[in-house]
């Protein structure tokens, strides 16, 4: 019984959404390996081996796998899936891509997005936009996961484990990478962020939106969120999207402004430690999730809002 | 060039689900359906490559129970040419649907098939890249853009911190996100003339699958609740709870 932990990286380092699906790989109860698929990524696999409990680190090092593309990861995978009793990932963009291709290609059910090892074959998931939770068991051979990371902590550091060179799988040829735009920021990962503040529709546009979320993101030392209005309308790229359909956060402290709180939007958020929510309505659904409201116009009420934070933060 | 969209029927996206007392699942009597929203999206892609030439037909299929043609008919009102009716009233998991699309592509031989990148009940997000792996095709899931060329797609994809292009060679899967396009709304006269469109209709045995479900759903349950908290009055207030009373700041 091993079990093999995609990782997930831009080749340079490890992203830490891949600490946090290893504590739910752990659980499964068997030794866990974890595959660095990318190019020039040898500083990501020794990454990788320092997490604890990693008992060994694949590297498949190759111009194939620079950019993650579906097809010929996939082929990896299954390549070395003989080997392994489950195969687990975070459910990043990367992995939500791949592991089902995988999965069909052994043809066996994904169970995708766990918030929660019950035991090595039961585990639960949300379904309707977290408007329910299923208990799932699956008799699967093998079993496929993807892993709602904001549910689990991160594994710590403190192992050692050997690095081995996996042998390069074929390009099943049906793909290439053409280009990528990705959006540079000094700010926190979504993923990992302690402290996220998010914009709505409210925000009426992209300079608006830059005017009054990023600086107080700034004075709390945030992330950046939006909802999908706001990723819509073009205030925010689309990477920074909470909810059902984009990133599932569960931070420290998530300060939603000019947020109305759809279901679809607070599947991505409800988790977080504390909700802050700021609407000029007090009637907003996004209040019935919210530890502390405040009922205001968002553009005289942050300023001030951020203001109290540099006081306190001297 | 022809595209085949699979579309499902699910609650739809306004309804607040709730969980029945006994633990069996969701309660879905008398609650609203409609057609899953990337799915409408997926059409609207179709319909778009067509009435621009690059496409010659569009055929949409969905899996489910009899209903489910309410949802194909809703497809053929916004412009779909015509449908197939693949019924059943077992539901259907990801790995038994892209076996059954996997049968319809050998029947319809599309160069194209565009699907949700997720239903909305199930949130599960597979269907369309297991398609792919079974059929051996490309796959440009989460698209925001598609271009088609003679022999290839260029497809820009939503990932984690920005937009990737990838280029299929034809056949291919491509799946939606919600920034691909806004999809139309059927006008009246075209929701008369879809009433004469043709629905074919098929069962899984028709492609010889068998969709017995490989998970066991043991239980549903409610998620764990929030309550609302307080308001506060200021600014200055909210800053004094969150650094002395939640610790956050
Ligand atoms: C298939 C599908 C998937 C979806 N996935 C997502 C998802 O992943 N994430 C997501 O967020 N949404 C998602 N949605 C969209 C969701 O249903 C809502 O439409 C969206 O979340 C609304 O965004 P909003 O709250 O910014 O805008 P609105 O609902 O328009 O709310 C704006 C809020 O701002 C308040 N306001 C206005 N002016 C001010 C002011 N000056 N000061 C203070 N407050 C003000 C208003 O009172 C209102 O509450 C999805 C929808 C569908 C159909
Ligand atoms: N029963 C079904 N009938 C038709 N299409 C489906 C069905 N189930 C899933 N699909 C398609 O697969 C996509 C992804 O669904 P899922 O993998 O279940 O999240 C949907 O958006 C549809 O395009």
């Amino acid at each position: 019984m091993t079990t093999l932990l995609i990782a997930e990286h831009d080749n340079k380092t490890l992203n830490g959404v891949t600490a946090k699906a290893l504590t739910a790989a752990a659980a499964l109860g068997a030794p866990v390996h974890v595959l660095v698929a990318g190019a020039d990524a040898a500083a990501v696999a020794d990454a990788a081996a320092k997490l604890s409990g990693v008992e060994k680190v694949l590297l498949a090092d190759g111009p194939i796998y620079a950019n993650r593309l579906a097809e010929p990861l996939a082929a990896l995978i299954v390549g070395l899936a003989g080997g392994y009793d489950a195969i687990v990932g975070p459910s990043t963009a990367m992995v939500k891509n791949v592991l089902p291709r995988v999965a069909a290609l052994l043809d066996v059910m994904q169970i995708s997005d766990i918030v929660k090892v019950v035991s090595p074959d039961t585990f639960e998931r949300p379904i309707y936009a977290g408007n329910a939770i299923q208990t799932v068991q699956s008799a699967e051979a093998k079993k496929v996961i993807t892993v709602r990371t904001a549910s689990f902590a991160a594994t710590g550091e403190g192992g050692s484990a050997p690095v081995e060179p996996a042998s390069a799988g074929e390009d099943p040829g049906v793909s290439a990478f053409v280009e990528e735009a990705l959006s540079a920021s000094t700010r926190p990962e979504l993923t990992a962020a302690r402290i996220i503040v998010s914009g709505g529709r409210a925000l009426q546009s992209k300079e608006k939106f830059s005017e009054v979320i990023e600086p107080l993101a700034d004075a709390l030392g945030a992330a950046v969120g939006a909802s999908r209005a706001a990723v819509d309308a073009g205030y925010a790229p689309n990477d920074l999207q909470v909810g059902q359909t984009g990133k599932v956060v569960a931070p420290e402290l998530y300060v939603a402004v000019g947020i109305s709180g759809a279901i679809q939007h607070l599947a991505g958020m409800k988790d977080s430690k504390v909700i802050v929510a700021i609407n000029k309505d007090e009637e907003a659904p996004i209040f019935q999730v919210a530890d502390y409201g405040l009922v205001g116009d968002l553009f005289s009420v942050v300023p001030e809002f951020q203001a109290e934070i540099a006081k306190v933060k001297g | 060039m022809k595209i085949l969209v699979p579309v499902k029927r699910v609650v739809d996206y306004n309804v607040k689900v709730r969980v029945k007392s006994d633990g069996s699942g969701v309660e879905l009597a008398n609650v609203k359906m409609s057609m899953n929203p990337f799915d409408e999206i997926a059409v609207e892609e179709a319909l778009r490559l067509k009435e621009a030439g690059k496409a010659t037909e569009v055929v949409v299929v969905s899996i489910g129970p009899a209903q489910a043609s309410e949802t194909l008919r809703t497809a053929l009102a916004m412009g779909a040419d015509r449908g197939i009716l693949v019924k059943t009233e077992a539901g259907t998991e990801p790995l038994a649907v892209a076996k059954i699309l996997k049968g319809v592509v050998g029947d319809e031989k599309p160069d194209l098939v565009i699907l949700g990148k997720q239903a909305i009940d199930d949130d599960a997000n597979q269907t369309g890249q297991m398609l792919a792996a079974l059929l051996g095709w490309g796959q440009g899931t989460f698209a925001s853009k598609v271009v088609l060329e003679a022999d290839a797609a260029l497809v820009t994809r939503e990932i984690d911190g920005g937009a990737q292009t990838v280029k299929l060679t034809l056949p291919a899967i491509v799946t939606t996100d919600l920034r691909l396009n806004e999809p139309r709304y059927a006008s009246l006269p075209n929701i008369m003339k879809a009433k004469k469109k043709p629905i074919d209709e098929k069962s899984p045995d028709s492609y010889g699958v068998d969709v017995t479900p490989r998970l066991k759903v043991l239980k549903t349950s409610e998620p764990s609740g929030r309550t609302a908290g307080v308001k506060v009055s200021s600014p200055a207030e909210l800053v004094a709870k969150l650094k002395d009373e939640a610790g956050v700041i």
